[in-house]
């Protein structure tokens, strides 16, 4: 048997009302990909839901936070010898109907990474003041030092080819949120960054502070925590993508 | 520095000394953290006996009197060992990520080739399928 070329991976945590309709989601528009959930120390039955609806599952011992779950699922992309890695939350906020354009990109050879961006286009997507704040200034940062236009600097729906999640894989990835910061690393890397237009839904999961940072950052904090890794990213010498490559 | 002053700190010093060597021969300290004490505590005992030396540490340092030279040192040495713990948990939270992501996966592998091999595992039974509620359940492997 002969594996699939493209994994797709979804970071859960507590998300058994959600995860099995993002599956069926990604097998309606990708029939055949390699599903993974990586389940984040859930306490519900998250698990056996994905299980049930034909995805593996990775279980992490406790919950490690958003970060490292997705970085679980490079290693394991990494180790399995996938070439192509798509990555949704399993909220159902991503709609799974981007993914085959987002592959083409990666596919053609035309970028590492493609990030969904909900900004490219008008959207009825309204996030809350502090948190359109803080992309605004991120995402004019992460402009600014990638030379090209960044509009959805927190965005977890990605597409990666093995070059850049490889790179992810390694210890330079944080474990909480993939922010500008990364987004700037990937950049120095040597890494080509894409964005396309998607179009997201309200989170069904609304009290879920897995994948809303800003519920537990206050924005000060996060202001300054941003703009100390933006800082310290950009003193680090650039290049590295290669190095990891097995 | 009065009598009284050099032989508290004498004092103090010497039990420091005496606690950190208990503690590394009975194995609760690693060697490779004891010795920042054990040179602080030595320093202590030379500087309470040779008080010129602090003297002349002092007027180095522009210090009005030796007592202030001590709570410098002792607080500058107090920034240094936390930064040094700092970067040591850094280290620690980085290993620890590490394992856990890597027991994960290869738990998948594990479950695979059970499923692959007929033997259904149960599932209570699996290591990290249930995980303990916050902190609960992590003293008793201690």
């Amino acid at each position: 048997m002969t594996r699939p070329d493209l994994l797709v991976i979804i970071p859960a945590y507590n998300e058994e009302a959600n995860v099995a309709g993002v599956i069926q989601g990604i097998q309606t528009y990708l029939p055949g990909a390699a599903v993974l959930v990586i389940n984040d120390g859930s306490r519900d039955r998250t698990a056996q839901v994905a299980s049930g609806a034909g995805a593996e599952v990775l279980t992490l011992p406790y919950n490690m936070g958003y970060g490292a779950a997705l970085q679980t699922g490079y290693k394991y992309a990494r180790e399995n010898g996938y070439q192509i890695l798509a990555q949704i939350d399993a909220d159902g906020q991503h709609d799974p109907v981007y993914i085959p354009a987002m592959l083409n990109l990666i596919r053609r050879g035309d970028a590492d990474i493609v990030i969904g961006s909900r900004f490219l286009v008008r959207s009825e997507y309204r996030a809350p003041f502090a948190k359109r704040m803080g992309m605004l200034l991120f995402g004019t940062i992460a402009s600014w030092a990638t030379g090209q236009r960044i509009s959805d600097p927190t965005s977890g729906y990605q597409a990666l080819n093995r070059r850049a999640f490889c790179y992810c894989a390694a210890d330079v990835y944080p474990s909480d949120f993939a922010d500008a910061d990364v987004i700037i690393m990937l950049h120095r890397a040597g890494l080509r960054i894409r964005e396309v237009a998607v179009k997201m839904y309200p989170s069904g999961n609304k009290q879920s502070r897995y994948l809303n940072m800003y519920s537990f950052l206050t924005p000060a904090y996060y202001i300054f925590k941003m703009s100390l890794a933006v800082f310290v990213c950009l003193l680090r010498e650039r290049g590295g993508a290669e190095k990891v490559l097995d | 520095m009065t009598p009284r002053q050099q032989i508290f700190a004498l004092i103090a010093s010497i039990a420091l000394l005496l606690f950190i060597v208990e503690m590394v021969r009975r194995r609760k300290l690693r060697e490779e953290y004891s010795w920042l004490w054990i040179v602080v505590a030595a320093g202590i005992v030379v500087l309470s006996v040779w008080f010129d030396l602090l003297q002349w540490i002092t007027f180095q340092i522009g210090a009005v009197v030796p007592v202030s030279t001590f709570f410098m040192f002792g607080i500058f040495f107090l920034i240094v060992v936390n930064v040094y713990f700092s970067i040591k948990v850094s280290t620690l939270t980085t290993q620890v990520k590490n394992l856990a992501q890597r027991l994960a996966i290869l738990d998948h592998y594990v479950q695979e080739a059970r499923r692959a091999a007929g033997d259904e595992p149960a599932g209570e039974n699996r290591a990290v399928d249930a995980p303990p509620a916050d902190g609960e359940g992590v003293e008793a492997h201690v």
